[in-house]
């Protein structure tokens, strides 16, 4: 149970002026039952890889394997590939279009020829997931706030039963409070459900907390490919491409430079107050 | 899949058709328009098919470019054509079978009525593939500047002009980006008949008048608090000048006009029936 990347490339236009290469000879795995997060700037070719997964735009080369089989192979269903790896777009709230919420959600489960009651079953058991009040239910989801909205997106995605979830910034826009709401939820589901999810973040606190691992992605190459604990050493190289190691990297690398002796490869806040407290009181 | 579409849209390139006052490459798409309807000889043609090629030759725009600007209309050609072939009765008749019949006026209306009508697209569409849109709307403001004496509001459709045409590429864009959610989510846009191909699209165009009417309000929204109050003492960031080249290019285009009427019209060259 696995998603594996050999040699993958891809060509943004090919054959007219505005050729441009997006991804070079992507090499990668990633096993079930993992939280990866893909960093990268702007325009390095995370969302274009991600698109790949369920296969929704076809490599220009390479081959791309989901559990073993080439999806690129003759006769492989790509409807059946989409179930099975949902995909979060960027700004997902843009694309909700029914009358009203439970509408919305079941447009999934009903493209994969689901009965009426399995769909709402479904629909319902997402909503619940992504903690959208009952009271929205039968609302148009225009009516809903971008928080909302964004929840009953993301439902509509779960509502399939995707084995693998990737989103594309999922938190883009949100305030602090919905940001946290969201991911923490992601986090729930895949521990409980064992999901794999693949998160595409700019921010590297987001990855710190809750990723195993950590792709990091730059023009459209994999610069690092890690845990972020072993990414996050490479501070000044990733400053190099845009980047920035999450804030208390900073600080511990600072407190370090000026004596107090803290290990430099904690990545949240917390764990820093721990190992800073943890060494402030041996000097006591 | 939707980015191919090539009609009307700019192909960056160092060439002196490029650098040309808008205004120019606006009149003299106009006059060569009009000049392939001025002559009926096969030398007119000559002349129209060379003074084609130079002006591709040298805007330095690849051919199979300007070819697949063409695939859209295929079928319309096809359609005028045909009608031109089958329905045009003068003659000698050259082919006839069940209800077809072909003569040789119809022959002759229809070859020439092709290459005109190709002449004529790949003719405006090498002005905007040479032409930002941006350079194009204000050449036409520039152009239609004096209908505001007779109060036309030439700057305000002008902005409109620029705005739609800036839309396109964004909502070609947005399009691409709600088709391929919906697919994610199992949507199948190509199986079924015509009423469950229609029905397919809904999911596209919701969420797509959604966002072109959230733009809308957005760009409104953000022009007047810029101070935005229409054309009437609006100055330009970059005001059309004419520079030598420019007047090289009308002398130029007079010259051709002249020369495909005079010879087109008056300089006979025949062969077989055409």
């Amino acid at each position: 149970m696995s998603i594996k990347l050999e040699h993958l490339n891809y060509i943004y236009s090919q054959g007219t002026a505005y050729e441009k290469k997006a991804l070079k000879d992507i090499c990668l795995e990633i096993p079930h039952g993992e939280f990866v997060g893909i960093i990268g700037h702007t325009g390095s070719g995370k969302s274009t890889l991600i698109q790949h997964l369920n296969g929704l735009i076809r490599a220009a080369s390479g081959e791309l394997y989901y559990n073993g089989e080439n999806i690129y192979q003759e006769g492989y269903s790509m409807k059946e590939l989409r179930g099975e790896v949902g995909l979060v777009f960027q700004y997902p709230e843009h694309q909700l279009f029914e009358i009203d919420v439970m509408t919305d959600v079941c447009f999934g489960p009903k493209n994969q020829g689901l009965s009426r009651e399995e769909c709402q079953d479904r629909a319902l058991e997402a909503l619940r997931l992504v903690g959208l009040k009952e009271k929205y239910y039968k609302v148009s989801p225009f009516e809903l706030s971008g928080g909302q909205k964004r929840r009953v997106a993301i439902a509509g995605v779960l509502a399939m039963r995707p084995k693998v979830l990737v989103l594309d910034e999922p938190t883009a826009g949100l305030d602090p409070r919905g940001r946290d709401d969201i991911l923490d939820q992601i986090a729930y589901l895949h521990k409980e459900s064992d999901l794999t999810v693949i998160l595409v973040s700019h921010s590297m606190e987001d990855i710190a907390r809750y990723a195993d691992r950590l792709i990091v992605m730059n023009k459209g190459t994999v610069m690092y490919n890690d845990t972020p604990k072993k990414v996050f050493e490479h501070y000044r190289e990733l400053e190099a491409v845009g980047l920035a190691a999450p804030q208390v990297t900073y600080i511990m690398h600072d407190l370090a430079g000026r004596g107090l002796k803290v290990r430099t490869d904690v990545t949240t806040v917390s764990e820093a107050a721990d190992e800073i407290m943890r060494v402030v009181s041996q000097y006591k | 899949m939707i980015r191919d579409i090539t009609i009307g849209q700019y192909y960056p390139a160092k060439s002196i058709v490029h650098r040309l006052d808008p205004r120019v490459k606006l009149v003299s798409t106009l006059l060569y328009l009009i000049s392939l309807f001025l002559f009926k000889s096969i030398s007119g043609y000559l002349i129209a098919t060379i003074f084609l090629i130079a002006v591709i030759r040298v805007s330095r725009v690849p051919f199979s470019f300007i070819v697949r600007g063409l695939k859209p209309v295929i079928m319309l050609l096809m359609i005028t054509v045909l009608f031109n072939l089958f329905l045009t009765r003068s003659g000698d008749v050259l082919f006839h079978a069940w209800i077809f019949t072909i003569t040789e006026g119809g022959l002759v209306t229809a070859v020439y009525m092709a290459v005109r009508l190709v002449y004529l697209i790949i003719g405006s569409s090498l002005m905007t593939f040479t032409t930002t849109p941006n350079e194009l709307t204000d050449g036409i403001e520039a152009l239609l500047y004096p209908l505001n004496k007779v109060r036309v509001p030439v700057h305000e459709v002008a902005m409109m002009m620029s705005i739609a045409l800036r839309f396109i590429p964004i909502l070609l864009e947005e399009t691409d980006k709600i088709m391929k959610a919906q697919i994610a989510r199992g949507a199948d846009f190509e199986s079924g008949n015509m009423i469950q191909r229609a029905k397919s699209m809904i999911p596209i165009l919701v969420p797509l008048f959604v966002s072109a009417f959230r733009r809308a309000n957005d760009l409104a929204m953000a022009m007047e608090a810029r101070c935005y109050r229409g054309g009437e003492g609006r100055t330009k960031m970059k005001p059309l000048r004419y520079k030598g080249r420019d007047r090289m290019a009308y002398l130029t285009m007079a010259a051709y006009v002249a020369m495909v009427v005079v010879i087109g019209r008056n300089v006979p060259l025949h062969v077989w029936i055409f």
